[in-house]
Parts: structure tokens; sequence; C-alpha cells
């Protein structure tokens, strides 16, 4: 008979070891379920701090004699490859499994199995869980602010239209496809303008005025960074192409332009824009607090998206430039069909992520006293009827906000893939 | 040719001038109309108004100089924070996110993923009002470690209370100067005579050791001060004693670590993933150890791809603590560019000394990012 070395796991008492690591492991398992759970220390007996660290040791012993090299099981082969490589790897893991243990019922708890989606009225709630009726009864405000209910189809309708027109532009006949860019960059915001002016904001043909201030909720989200979104990209890209000109006024404009906007924080720009930008109008002018905010941070934004095009352009070789200049092209033409077209695909995923940190400023504007998707939930939870549901509104919109950025990004990282080019 | 390059500057300066000098005249014209003079005078005048949470003396008597200053180091102080604690959590989730351990990866990748598509204010708002309102009244509040509170008012802790501090101070810098020397010591034996010292353990012990001595002999101690219950009124309970941290800070810190941390963890990730395998197995066939081959060779590398993209975190940390104002936690844009400039109506002056002092520290952060760069840069010959 073979000596045992309890310290060597091999192959040949693979059973043996196998056991021996399997009940141990559950055991830990099955001890801090226990404990964590049902309130049941099995380890009571032993001193208290030695009973909090049982799992741990217990589950670390199970892995470390399951380890078997080349055991011919696959799913053993794989665990150990992935999990369980040696005994610090083995803590590390079964760490993870007991926070695992220890956060998903309770989450899992709060957010379906105790909360409550029926009825319209806060006594509804009486699950110790999420009372997502509150969700239900606000999400009207929550999307649309205190735009008029009535009203609503108008901004549904407008997005709708948007949406097809940015879509259209990928169904181009290939005749109109040099004029692409000219769509998107300035046929398309003017479109988008008089839409939202004529349709959202209403006043003429027959429709009823809505002032601005009454917009809010996800929807004036989405207005700011469209507009933000397709008017920083031109701007920046004119700066960027400045801070590379040998000219030295406008390379120094553009320096201090890029630094300005870039060195102060987002919210002191929209201060600015709300209580200092007045000042500077002719008396008696009047612009809109929107329309304020929107150039206010497509400035800011334009800043950071030139810095990201620089570095497009700063990428491309020597080349590339003197070929163009040798064909005779111009500053302007080497830039529009040779520099651009190669720089802007080196920097989308910069561009994404500048657009993305847009998205997630929009909700500051509510320094200035637009109600955007956080400002409607600030004003919903002091509502003296629906009192104490903030964590819910805050946990709702925090999954809205991370399912547009997250699908964002991952676009984004698809588009950068298609657009890739060996050079 | 000369013309084709003069022409467009002088466009651009002149539409320049023209915008500033529009600008300038409106604003000499509606400050006029509203009697409204320009000028920092108002800097000196009293401020009386109170800030809750202050590092330094500061009551309603003193001036709006000092109230900015106030501010400008509430600001610091969170950012001070955020910056260590969200450097420990990045470079921790960094390095998990590139272990072998398909558990580890994953939670690191789904805590990437999680904190940093959220917006930043919602997460304030959700630690701030949601979370953190979650926590017991003071008289009901359970110990922590012994001695911490954790209730809805702050988080209170004991307070360390010295004396003879400057001794203490004073032995701390000896102790850096000696090791600087002691350091640099080595570094020439090293390099003349092949010595190797264990240069961090001595270092270690002589951190420790010399401020140690003057406990014994300096006349220097420290003992606690710990909170303790006081009641107000018939249900109104506070602390008294140790160290409250006010909620707002708490939750700040909390958002702004968690949220920056996942961007100096992706840092950390591409610096290590930018070193070659080459150079690992390089240096391991000369006889490195995987310590030194670490600490030799793929570190110095690593930080090079590493520091300049996590600085800017940290500059975007300084500028996001801003946020503060949202949830009323004294920093230089509520005490300065919300209270200040409410009761005094200098919008002009007082936004621009909040822009110029935020631009001046991105300023100062960049030109260091550009000295280091240039020190760390790959020197071809």
């Amino acid at each position: 008979m073979n000596k045992i070395d309890l310290f060597k796991p091999t192959n040949q008492n693979l059973i043996l070891f196998l056991i021996i690591g399997i009940s141990l492991f559950s055991l830990g398992i099955i001890d801090f379920i226990l404990s964590s759970q049902f309130q049941v220390n099995l380890t009571g007996f032993l001193p208290k701090f030695l009973s909090f660290f049982t799992p741990l040791l217990f589950g670390t012993l199970g892995l470390h004699f399951i380890r078997i090299e080349n055991s011919g099981i696959k799913i053993l082969d794989r665990l150990n490859k992935n999990i369980n490589t040696n005994n610090f790897n083995a803590a590390l893991s079964i760490s993870i499994i007991i926070l695992l243990i220890f956060c998903v019922p309770p989450l899992l708890n709060w957010f379906i199995l105790d909360a409550n989606f029926s009825g319209d009225t806060k006594e509804a709630c009486t699950g110790s869980g999420a009372c997502w009726v509150y969700i239900k009864v606000w999400f009207n405000r929550f999307m649309y602010g205190m735009y008029p209910n009535p009203e609503q189809w108008r901004i549904n309708l407008t997005f709708i239209i948007v949406l097809l027109l940015l879509v259209a532009g990928l169904f181009f006949p290939i005749k109109l496809k040099k004029y692409l860019t000219f769509y998107y960059i300035i046929l398309l915001p003017i479109i988008s303008f008089l839409l939202i002016f004529y349709l959202i904001s209403g006043g003429s043909f027959g429709l009823e005025w809505v002032e601005t201030g009454a917009w809010g909720g996800l929807s004036l989200t989405f207005i700011v960074s469209y507009f933000c979104l397709i008017f920083c990209f031109p701007i920046g890209m004119l700066f960027a192409l400045g801070r590379r000109s040998e000219l030295p006024v406008l390379k120094w404009t553009s320096i201090i332009f890029i630094e300005f906007w870039r060195g102060v924080p987002l919210i002191t720009v929209l201060f600015m824009s709300a209580v200092m930008f007045p000042m500077f109008l002719p008396d008696g002018t009047y612009v809109d607090k929107l329309i304020r905010v929107i150039i206010a941070i497509t400035l800011f934004e334009a800043a950071y998206t030139a810095e990201v095009i620089r570095g497009g352009l700063q990428a491309l070789p020597r080349g590339q430039y003197d070929a163009a200049k040798s064909l005779g092209m111009g500053y302007w033409k080497m830039h529009i069909f040779v520099i651009l077209p190669q720089a802007l695909k080196l920097v989308i995923p910069g561009i994404a992520n500048t657009f993305l940190a847009l998205v997630k400023d929009t909700p500051l504007i509510f320094v200035v006293g637009l109600l955007e998707l956080a400002g409607m939930l600030g004003l919903a939870k002091t509502n003296p009827q629906w009192l104490g549901f903030s964590m819910e509104g805050y946990v709702f919109a925090g999954i809205i906000f991370w399912i547009i950025c997250y699908s964002m990004s991952k676009y984004s990282q698809k588009l950068e893939l298609k657009f890739k080019t060996d050079r | 040719m000369k013309f084709k390059k003069i022409l467009p500057q002088l466009i651009t300066l002149l539409v320049i001038i023209l915008i500033f000098g529009f600008f300038t005249m409106n604003a000499q014209v509606n400050m006029d109309n509203r009697g409204i003079e320009f000028g920092f005078g108002f800097l000196s005048q009293e401020a009386s108004f109170d800030i809750q949470f202050s590092l330094i003396d500061y009551d309603g008597s003193h001036s709006y100089a000092r109230a900015y200053l106030v501010g400008l180091l509430n600001t610091l102080l969170v950012a001070f924070i955020g910056i260590i604690l969200a450097t420990i959590l990045g470079v921790i989730i960094g390095i998990a996110r590139l272990s072998p351990n398909y558990l580890i990866n994953q939670t690191a990748s789904i805590y990437i993923e999680f904190f940093r598509n959220i917006p930043l204010l919602l997460q304030i708002f959700f630690w701030y009002f949601a979370a953190l309102r979650a926590l017991p009244m003071p008289e009901n509040a359970s110990l922590l470690l012994g001695s911490s509170y954790m209730t809805i008012k702050g988080l209170y802790t004991p307070a360390p209370v010295w004396t003879n501090f400057d001794i203490f101070l004073g032995a701390i810098i000896i102790a850096l100067i000696l090791i600087f020397f002691f350091a640099r010591f080595a570094k020439k034996k090293q390099e003349q005579e092949g010595i190797q010292y264990p240069v961090f353990f001595i270092s270690l012990g002589i951190f420790i050791i010399i401020p140690l001595i003057t406990f014994l002999i300096g006349g220097v101690d420290l003992s606690f001060s710990f909170p303790k219950l006081r009641q107000l009124a018939q249900s109104s309970y506070t602390f008294d004693g140790g160290m409250g941290i006010p909620p707002e800070l708490t939750a700040l810190t909390l958002a702004l670590t968690l949220y920056t941390a996942t961007f100096i963890a992706e840092n950390v990730r591409a610096g290590i993933q930018g070193i070659g395998k080459g150079q690992k197995e390089a240096a391991a066939s000369i006889g490195l150890t995987t310590g030194q081959v670490l600490k030799l060779v793929v570190m110095p590398q690593a930080l090079r791809i590493i520091i300049p993209p996590t600085t800017n975190q940290y500059l975007n940390l300084t500028k996001n603590s801003s946020l503060a104002a949202a949830i009323a936690y004294p920093d230089l844009v509520l005490v300065f560019a919300g209270t200040a400039m409410m009761q005094t109506g200098k919008a002009i002056e007082i936004v621009a000394i909040t822009m110029a002092t935020y631009l001046s520290i991105s300023l100062l952060i960049s030109l260091f990012m550009n000295w280091y760069n240039k020190s760390i840069a790959i020197k071809e010959k």
C-alpha cells in the first residue's frame, strides 16, 4: 500500500483526495451560509476570531486537496486552471464566492422578491424591498420632466424623426455619398434644431407653447447631449487644426482656448453661463437658459475633443503630409482628403470616450435649475407624499444611465474594430 | 505667399478683439445700470456666514478671503484623500484584472464596467441621499472597531491628541533626510563596489526608530480623545470629543474614489500589458529573480506608460470634487461661487477667481507632468 502524503495530492489517490477536498470545501460554504443567512454558528465552540475565518480556512484546504494535475476529469482540470492555481489564488477565489453568497440574496430580495410592483399609491408598498410603484407613478415625470402630459407625443415624435434621420445617412445611395459629411455636420443639426424648436417648443402650427423650464427628465438629457455632440465635434476639429498650425496667432489662440476649458471644472462653466454670461450681453437681450447651457457644454467638450483629434493628427506619419503636398494639394484639400479621414479613424475610441464623458456630465445642468433625470429625482424625493424612496430613484436612474453608457462604449469598441486599418 | 499667412491671423485677431470688446462694453453698461462696481475690495469685508466644516479657524466675523481659503482647503482635502484611496484601489483592481484567476478578473472587470458607466453626480447622490441616510441616529449607533460610531450625522472616530507634536514632526523630517543620504550612499556603493544593502528594510527601520525615540526622551506623547454620546434635548443626541467626519465628506470621498479607481485600474492594466513578454524573459535569462524582474525591468517601463494618464485622472478627480456643491459639502465652489456670490453679487469677480484657482491647480499639475515626462522619456542615442 502506498503511503499517502496528505499535503501533496496526487493522481494515484484521486478519489480519496476528491472526497476530502469536496467535503471540506462544502463544509466551508455551508458553514458560511448557515452563519450568514440563518444565524447558526457551526463553529461557535472555537474562539470568536477563529470561527470567523473557518469558512475561508475550510474552503482553501478543500481546494488544496483537489488541486491535482492531469486528473483526467475535464471539469476538474478546467477548474484548477482557472480558479485554483495555488493556495493564494484558492483563498482569493473562496473569498469571492463567500462575498457573492453574502451579497446576492439580500440584493435579490430587495430588487425582486420583497419588492412591490402593483398599486399606485405609497400605501401599496408594504414589503421590506424596493417600492417600484414609486418609479411607476413618477415614470412620466422622470422621462419628460414638467412637460404637460397630453403633449408628450411631441417629444416622442421628434426623437423618432431625429433617430430616423440619423440612421438615414447609412442608407445614402452611392451617388450622394460624398455629401454625407455635409449632411451630418450642417444639414442634420439645422433640421433637428428646427424640429425641436417647432415641435417640442411649439407656439406655432396650432401647437401649445411649452417653455424650456418645463422640459426635463431623460428627454432633456438626450436633447442636451445630442446638440452638444453635434456641435462640439466640428469646433473641436477646428481647434485641433489650429493648435497644429504654423501661424502663431492661430496656434496660441487655440492653445489658450483648449487649456482654459480643460483646466476648469464643468460646474464652474455652468455657473458662468448662468450668472456671468447675462452680464456680457447687451441690456435687454435674453438668451434662453437651455441654449446658454448647450453653448457652455459644447465649448467645454470641444476642448477635450480637440485634444483627442490632435492626438490622431500627431500619430500620422510625416510621409502622409509630404505625399499630399507633393501632389500639389493646398492646406484644406490636404486635410479634408488625406489627413483627417485617416486621423479621425485613429481617434474613434478617444472620441467615443469624450462623448461618453459628455453624456455622464449632463446631470450637472441641475446647478442652473434645469431638471433632467437626476434633478427630477431630487424633486420627486422631496414630494411630501412620496418621502423616503430616494434609494429606488437613484437605483433606477443609475440603471438607465448605465445601460446608455455601457452600450455606447460597447458600440465604440465595435467601431474601432471595424475601422481598424493595418499600416 | 506672405499675404496668405498674415490674412487669417489678422482676421482671428480682429474677431477676438471684437468679441472681447463687445463683452467688456456690455458688462460695463450692465454694471453701471445696476450700480455694481468692479473690484476685489469685497475680499477684505466681513463674510458674516458660517461654514459647517472647516480645517482652519473660521466664523462669520472673518473676511471673504478667509472663507475662500476655507473652501480651497476643503477642496484640497477631498482631492488629497480621494487621490490616495483611488490610487490604492485602482492599482489593486488593475492587477486583479490581469489575474489568471477567472473569478478575480471577472469581479474586477464587472466592478470597472459598473462604476465607470454611471455618472459621478448620481453616485454622489446615491451615497449621500440614499445609502448614508439609512444609517442609525446617534443614540442607536453601535460601536465600530471598539471606538468609532457610524451615524446619520457623520462618522465619529477617536481623535489623536499630541503633546510636543513639532518635535515628532522634526524627527520624521530628520529620518527622511537620513534615508535620502543612506540611499545615495548605498547606490554609490553598489555602482562602485557591487555591494548591495537591504535599502528598503534599513530605511524602514530608520523611519520607525527615530520618531519612536522622541516618545522616550523627547517628551512627545500621544493619547486619544474618544467620542462620547451627549443628550442635547429630549430626543436629540450628539457626540462630544473625537473627530467628526461629516457625511458629505464621506459620500463625496466614497463616490470619487470608486469612480476614479476604475480609470486608474484601466491605466495600470494597460501599463503592465504594454510591457513585451520578451522584456521579462530577457531579464529572467540574465539571472534576475522574479522580484528583481518586477522591480528593475517591468515596473520602470510600466510606470512610464501608467503615470501620464493617471496624473490626468488625479486632475479630473480634483476638478470633479467641485460636484461637492450638489450635496452641500463646503468646498470652493459652494462656499465661494455659491454663498459668497449670493451675498456680494460680484458675479464676474467671483467666478473669475474660482476659475483661476482651478486653472492654476491644473496648470501646476501639467507643468509637473511635462517635467516628469521629460525626465523619464527614453533617451535615444
